[in-house]
């Protein structure tokens, strides 16, 4: 299953083998074990999401591929290069916008330009992307004057400016109310297909995951482990409550245990 | 009382009572322009104050009387001169509404101040003068006032941005760098707390002249509580900012200046007041003891000649001058955390 777009921004996305221990906060002695032996393969320009309970280690499995920890054991790949640090090919969005409460709404997106020296060239491109996420209209306000939405397409926008091969978002719109989430979730399904960039996406809510991604990765907890993967080949858009919709829903609440009412 | 600082204007009571028509009530409004009657608490006050020193004055230095009167003149003029102006000027109507009360209340308590010295002789002479031969003092000794006020000046901002700027780059340094923190921090723990005035000996033996160690002592004073606050500051950014800006491309010159500083800014301008404060009490010590000249030296030397008026005008000056000091800092602050929401007014 490919992206459905006609410009692949993206790159393949490989994790092989990785495996992450943290030392318990109560007992020194003790170990956590966040990812066991993970292995994921995402082709460029594809939508993935990760599902699972709290502890299942996606977040740590995110920030891997972020490059802002360290795996214990095992290789991660975007395209031909090994992930060794942070870059600004790999986006992240997270469940809290986190925009800079200091700078403006205008300067929040342009940031990505400044900190890789390249706002001179492409100062130009910031109105184009304030006006993609709808925000052209409070430049000038402050990250505290936006609501939970307006923040998260600022955030958005921030992340996308740098045109990122891999955009990683955690649980982004996990924060915003019903109504809101759904008009997110089509932007975002917006920004993917117009630029084929390839995105893992974490997520809780499962209607999410199965309207948004190409293949749903299912994870559980201690260790966490990747259960097992779906591919959605339903056709685009999707319908909310198509029967083959509902279908796969009740699956993958089989899977992760949920299916069944308590008897 | 009335120090509430809404705007309470008295219209015509016709307007307020009926309601005309929309256009009728246009024209009384602008007929009746806007007007505070809280104006008029300042010639009033004045007034009472002029008969209440007129009732004292020959027991007073007929010199501080005509000063004392001419002050009151001013005063007086300017504020019927504001009463009358003010329904034709909305700005000034809102500031005198607001200050209106205020300084009435003030020329009251001078006029309670006078009876108390100069008409009841309540309190010993000439540790308490009256308040008009504390201002003829102020006049006639403007020149060497003026002169003290510059000096004080001039050591406080040299000696208060010296700290600012080291206070600063030390604070960067230990709440950024492991390696700093490891070092800094127990030399900031063990010399900071030590109180400045404590190490006036010491720095009269060490430095070279008086008005370098007292810029050093104002300095070392204003150094630690910016350091301390900055420090913290600097290493309680939050994490989640510094890994967007790191998934954004930034460097490490961009996490410090332009994610973990900035994102420091409130508890270093916390830092600076509470460096201000300090640097202010530093100042008028080392000015006593040390250096011959200011406003701190000015008061010990009014106090050897026990002219107690000269102490006073020099108290009024250091108030204006440390309150203005204060307040062209808290107008920095709303500059520079605009994007704060809710702020401490001054």
């Amino acid at each position: 299953m490919t992206a459905p777009t006609a410009t692949v921004e993206g790159s393949s996305l490989r994790v092989c083998g990785v495996s992450k221990q943290f030392a318990s906060p109560t007992d020194p002695t003790a170990c956590t074990q966040a990812l066991d032996n993970v292995s994921l393969e995402v082709t460029a320009g594809e939508l993935v999401s990760i599902v699972g309970p709290s502890g299942c280690g996606k977040s740590t499995l995110l920030r891997l591929i972020a490059g802002l920890d360290k795996p214990g054991l095992g290789e991660l790949w975007v395209g031909e290069e090994p992930i060794v640090g942070p870059s600004a090919e790999r986006g992240l969005v997270f469940q809290d916008p986190n925009l800079f409460p200091w700078l403006t709404v205008r300067r929040n997106i342009e940031s990505g330009l400044v900190a890789r020296g390249v706002l001179r060239d492409k100062r130009h491109e910031v109105d184009e992307y304030m006006r993609l996420v709808g925000l052209d209209a409070f430049a000038g306000a402050f990250p505290h004057h936006l609501s939970g939405g307006m923040a998260q397409r600022a955030a958005l926008a921030r992340a996308l400016i740098n045109h990122p091969k891999v955009l990683l978002l955690d649980e982004p719109l996990g924060a915003l109310d019903a109504f809101t989430r759904m008009r997110m979730q089509d932007e975002v399904l917006r920004l993917w297909e117009s630029r084929g960039t390839t995105m893992v996406f974490i997520t809780h809510d499962i209607d999410e995951a199965i309207y948004m991604s190409d293949r749903i990765v299912i994870m559980t907890p201690r260790p966490g482990r990747i259960e097992r993967i779906i591919d959605v080949t339903l056709d685009r858009p999707r319908e909310r409550s198509s029967r083959e919709f509902l279908q796969l829903r009740g699956d993958i609440l089989e899977y992760l245990h949920f299916g069944h009412a308590v008897r | 009382m009335n120090a509430l600082p809404e705007i309470n204007e008295i219209r015509p009571p016709l307007v307020a009572a009926e309601a005309p028509s929309p256009a009728a009530s246009a024209a009384q409004r602008a007929h009746a322009r806007p007007w505070s009657w809280k104006a008029l608490l300042i010639p009033v006050a004045t007034a009472v104050a002029a008969v209440l020193h007129w009732q004292l004055s020959k027991q007073q230095n007929p010199l501080a009387t005509k000063v004392y009167f001419q002050f009151l003149g001013i005063v007086g003029g300017a504020s019927v001169l504001i009463a009358l102006l003010q329904p034709f000027w909305n700005a000034l109507r809102k500031w005198v509404n607001n200050m209106g009360p205020i300084i009435a209340a003030a020329l009251l308590l001078l006029s309670v101040a006078e009876i108390i010295t100069a008409g009841l002789h309540l309190l010993p002479l000439p540790y308490f003068p009256s308040p008009a031969s504390v201002l003829f003092e102020l006049i006639s000794d403007y020149d060497v006032l003026f002169d003290c006020t510059w000096h004080s000046l001039l050591l406080l901002t040299e000696g208060y941005l010296l700290g600012v700027l080291i206070g600063v780059v030390t604070g960067v340094c230990i709440g950024w760098f492991p390696g700093a923190r490891y070092w800094g921090m127990p030399i900031l723990k063990v010399v900071g707390p030590i109180p400045v005035t404590a190490l006036i000996p010491l720095s009269m033996v060490v430095a070279p002249s008086t008005t370098i160690s007292a810029i050093s002592l104002v300095a070392l004073a204003v150094w630690f509580p910016v350091t301390m606050l900055t420090a913290s500051g600097i290493s309680n950014t939050r994490a989640s900012y510094l890994d967007v800006a790191r998934t954004l491309g930034a460097s490490r010159s961009y996490l410090i200046f332009r994610v973990a500083i900035p994102a420091a800014m409130p508890n270093i301008f916390i830092g600076l007041f509470m460096g201000l404060g300090t640097s202010f009490l530093t100042l008028v010590v080392a000015e006593t003891v040390g250096v011959k000249s200011g406003l701190g030296w000015y008061v010990g030397w009014a106090q050897g000649w026990a002219e107690y008026g000269k102490v006073y005008a020099a108290l009024i000056i250091m108030a204006a001058f440390f309150s203005t000091v204060m307040t062209v800092l808290f107008k920095a602050r709303d500059r520079v955390l605009v994007w704060q929401k809710g702020a401490i007014k001054w």
